[in-house]
This record gives structure tokens, sequence and C-alpha cells, in this order.
């Protein structure tokens, strides 16, 4: 149930993004969504790719600070109050979201939305007790 | 082990005795030989025949870097350049670099001291010393390489640069005792894990470091990761070069100064007052045997103190603290002064900060800011904000906590500091002061 999500650290310059983006794309490397939160500072791109253990290597190849973490991929039905359904069953369970981002690609007739929680397994059982639908990475990165 | 027992354990009145007479008959030298010291001793009325006991020391001025640079390139020499084997000059940072010159017999002293240095670091006849000073004007190349052969010692002598062939002949020849620069250490050990090479697996027992101020912390760090004994070495080439103090491997607390050839004294560096044992204050130094340019009371700028108890490795001469910085490497912030290896240890004693940084002091205004960079390793990044931001404010904190100074601490790609292979560069100060 758990997807792999590469997060890159970038240091607030021009270019940083677009020469991730370029490292990956010449190494034949897919985004199938992304995020990109950022400070004054720095930023952290968050990426679902097609392979992210070749993006991992190629991007430390290159210098870049790269850390793998597991995120949870969860098919949100196209229609109002489809979010607020799964975010109301983990409030009951006092599960917090770290941050999520929005799917490039739909899943059928559902969007599909990346979680990250802070208690991962915990908010796995809980959306699959309320028969909500989850991905596979496996799918999830051919989709 | 000793290289030199019967001096290196010299009961302290014998020693005391040596120095009051190699510091008359320098005195008489300078008097004689070096217009400057002429001038300076009549312009303070003196004559070098007061000088009857060491405390007399006192009564003389101080030489300091700007009277060198006035007598660039040689007006300091004491003997005539056809006795003049070997210059050497230091990096001139702010203009005019300076200068000094020795004698053969000082070459042979310098080698005496450095082998003496050695010694007390662990080192003896059989090692394979892989030096990775800088060969040139700089001394610090020079001065181990004579060090080491005086031993009888192996001596390899890479100098600095090209580090992934450094590390090929540390495999490849069996090198067991490392000499560079604390910094340019950690680099290595850096490129070794890029390159697959585990220093665990790698002969070196001992490495000696000096040429720029480090912490007890960055120690810890350079024992861990080069898997050997890390000695602090200090010198300058005004006084000599590399050997005029070390530390003993069997204490590792404070660097003995070979007081036979060289005396110290603490002074504040603001008044000039003599300080006691025990405080910190600018080291000066005297030096009593050198003929190519003895320097009476010469201000070193280095910070430290003075200790004469007695070590457990048996050697009476006295100690030195480890350094806490040059007092020109000082910088004053809104009032407080911060050496650049106060944040160095303040950073490395948190887990998973690597011992790369540099500081940037900027003027907004009338506030000075400081910036304090450094460089998230792979251990510590995440994918949340919150933690890469809690960990620039523990940071700020910490720094705050003891050095009482404000900064912003800021989090740079890896690898984006500058590494140096000789003397690091870690301040960039735009104030235009």
């Amino acid at each position: 149930m758990k997807v792999e999500q590469i997060s890159i650290f970038i240091e607030n310059k021009s270019g940083r993004l677009a020469e991730i983006t370029r490292i990956l794309g010449e190494a034949g490397i897919n985004i199938r969504a992304l995020s990109l939160a950022d400070t004054s500072d720095f930023g952290i791109l968050r990426l679902i790719v097609n392979d992210g253990v070749k993006a991992n290597t190629v991007l430390k190849e290159k210098g870049f600070t790269v850390n793998m973490t597991e995120v949870v991929a969860v098919e949100v039905p196209d229609r109002p109050g489809g979010l607020s359904a799964i975010l109301q069953a983990l409030d009951r369970e006092a599960i917090n979201v770290e941050y999520m981002y929005a799917f490039v690609e739909r899943c059928g007739g559902n969007v599909v939305i990346i979680f990250r929680f802070d208690e991962t397994d915990k908010a796995i059982a809980t959306l699959k007790a309320q028969n909500f639908n989850m991905l596979e990475g496996s799918r999830l990165y051919n989709l | 082990m000793f290289f030199n027992e019967e001096f290196e354990t010299l009961p302290r009145q014998a020693l005391e005795a040596v120095q009051l007479k190699r510091l008359q008959s320098t005195l008489e030298r300078v008097y004689a030989n070096v217009p400057f010291y002429k001038a300076s001793f009549d312009a303070a009325g003196i004559k070098p025949s007061i000088v009857t006991c060491l405390a007399d020391l006192q009564k003389l001025p101080f030489t300091t870097k700007q009277d060198m640079r006035d007598s660039y390139p040689y007006g300091l020499f004491a003997a005539p350049m056809d006795e003049i084997v070997r210059i050497h000059a230091s990096s001139g940072t702010t203009g005019k670099p300076t200068v000094v010159g020795y004698t053969q017999k000082d070459i042979s002293t310098w080698s005496e001291l450095m082998a003496r240095s050695f010694v007390a670091a662990g080192a003896h006849k059989g090692d394979i010393i892989h030096n990775a000073y800088g060969y040139g004007l700089f001394t610090g190349g020079l001065g181990a390489h004579y060090g080491a052969e005086r031993l009888g010692a192996s001596v390899i002598p890479i100098s600095g640069g090209n580090t992934k062939r450094q590390i090929m002949i540390m495999q490849d020849f069996g090198s067991t005792i490392l000499t560079c620069t604390p910094s340019y250490s950690l680099f290595m050990a850096e490129e070794a894990e890029a390159e697959g090479v585990d220093f665990k697996k790698l002969k070196l027992r001992v490495g000696i470091f000096g040429a720029e101020p480090w912490s007890e912390e960055m120690r810890n760090e350079i024992e861990q990761k080069l898997n050997l004994t890390a000695i602090d070495i200090y010198g300058l080439s005004e006084i000599m070069g590399p050997g005029v103090a070390i530390e003993c491997i069997e204490a590792k607390r404070g660097l003995h100064i070979w007081e036979d050839h060289f005396i110290p004294e603490i002074i504040n560096p603001e008044t000039g007052e003599l300080l006691s044992e025990g405080e910190r204050g600018e080291l000066v130094i005297t030096t009593i045997t050198k003929q190519g340019i003895p320097l009476i009371r010469y201000r070193t700028r280095d910070i430290t103190s003075l200790t004469y108890e007695p070590c457990i490795c048996g050697r009476t001469h006295a100690r030195i603290s480890r350094m806490s910085g040059r007092s020109d490497d000082m910088l004053i912030i809104r009032g407080v002064n911060v050496f650049p290896s106060q944040i160095e240890a303040v950073l490395v004693s948190i887990e998973g900060i690597e011992p790369h940084y540099m500081l940037i002091v900027d003027r907004q205004g009338t506030m000075d800011t400081l910036t304090v960079q450094f460089e998230v390793s792979e251990h510590l990044f995440s994918d949340e904000i919150k933690v890469l931001q809690a960990l620039s404010r523990r940071v700020e904190k910490e720094i705050k906590d003891m050095l009482g100074v404000t900064c912003t601490a800021k989090l740079v790609e890896p690898k984006k500091i500058q590494r140096s292979e000789g003397k690091a560069q870690r301040v960039i100060d735009n104030r235009k002061l």
C-alpha cells in the first residue's frame, strides 16, 4: 500500500529545478506526481517517478541530497466532499497529514492524492477499514 | 619516547639557565646586527645587558607582524645573506608577505625540533610519513619533510592537492603517518568515501594536523572518519615553521613548546600586559637560538594560555592550550568577539552536521549580520520542511547560547562550500569597515 517518494533538497537559486528535471529526463525517468515546498532559503522537491531507485542514483551522482520516503496514494471520488470524507476518517483517529498533493493523472473516474502521514501504518489501516481505495506503487509508477 | 631526551626532560631550573644564556646572546646579536632592534631598544632606553634574569624579558619592546612588513624583505635578518641557505615567506593575505631566512644551523635546529615533534606524536624510525602539507614558500611542507628525514622515517613528499592520487598512494605505499591541515584531512575522508575507500583498511596510525585553528570536536570527527589518532601541531613561519609546539600522544592535553629554543609569554592583546599562568591571551614568542631572523617578543596574534604543570609524558617543557583562533581571525559582530573555531565547535557537536561551513558577515544599516552556512548531509535531510527548519533554529540557538551572538543558519546543498587543500577559508566579511 505504500508508495516510494523521492525528496530532493534545493537551494533557492535559479536553475536548480531545471537541472533536476534535465537529469531525470536524460536518464529516461518519467515524473508521475510532484510537489514543491519552499521556504525563503531552500525548497524540497518531492516526486513520484516511474523508477525511484534509478532517480535516486542519478541525482546522488550529480551531488544532490536525496532521500526516499514512504507515502500513501489514495483514490478520491471526483465529487464535492470526496476529499473531506477521507480527512474526517483520519481525523477521528488523530492521524496527522504532514503534507499532501494531487496526482497528475486520473485513475478511472477518480483523482489520486498522495498523503504523507505522521503514522503511515495506522493511516493505511484506518483507510482500509473505511473502504477507501489505495493504489499499489507498482500500479502508480506506470499509470 | 623522546628524540632528544636530555633536553626534552631538562629540569626546570636547568632549562631556565639555558634559556637565560641563550636569550642574552640573542639580544647582543640583534642589537649589534639588526638596525631595527638597535633603534627600538635605544628608543626604549634599553641595552641588552639589562637582562640579567628571565623576568627582565618583559622590559623589552614587542615585535609585530607590521614590523616585519616594514622591513620587507630582508630588513630583520641578523645574518649576512651569504649565510642564509633558505628563504620562506608567509601567505600575504593583506599586502606583502613576511619573509624569513634560515642559516644552515637554523635548518638543522628546525629539523631537530620537528623530529622531536614527530616522536612526541608517536612516530618513529620506520614510519612512512605522508606529508601533504604544501611544499614551497609555505613552511609546512619542507619543515615536516626535514624533520621526518632527521627522524629517519620514510617521507612521501606528496604536498597538497590531487586528492584521488593521495588516497591511492596512502593505500599502495602503506602510509602510517599523515601530515596536513585538519580541514584537508576531512576533505580526504570525504573523497575516500566517494571512491569507496575505507580508512579502516589503511595503515594510518597518527595524523599530525596544524596550520589552522581547529576544535576538540573536530578532532573527534577526524579520529572517527580517518581511524587514527589526531595530534595538534603548532608553528608559524615568523618563528620557524611547523614544530614550534606539539601535543604529546600520551596526554593530548596542550602543546609542548620547545622551551630550549623559544620563550613563550601570554599577554593581554589590548594592553600588552603580561598575564599569569592559565589565563587566556595572545601568545608572544622570543626565539633564543635562531640566527637568520631572531625575533624578540614576537606577537603571534594567536590566542591561547600557558601551563607549566608537569605532564605525564615526562617532558618538562611548558604547554600551550589549543589555539582558540588568531586575534586577527577574530570577528567582532555587534560587539561580540567570535572565533570561527567556536562556531565550528558548535556545528560539529550537532549529530550529522558536516564540519564544512562558511561564515558570512554583512552590515545592514548599522547592524552586523552573521549568516552561518552549513551543508545538509544525507543523514540530516528530511522530506519535511519543519524538520529542516527545526535544525536551522537549533543551530541558531546553540550558537546564541554558546557565543552570545545572534545569527541566521542557512542550509546549503552538499559540497557547495569550497573545500580547501591547504588552509580553509571560513569567513567572508562583506562589511565595509
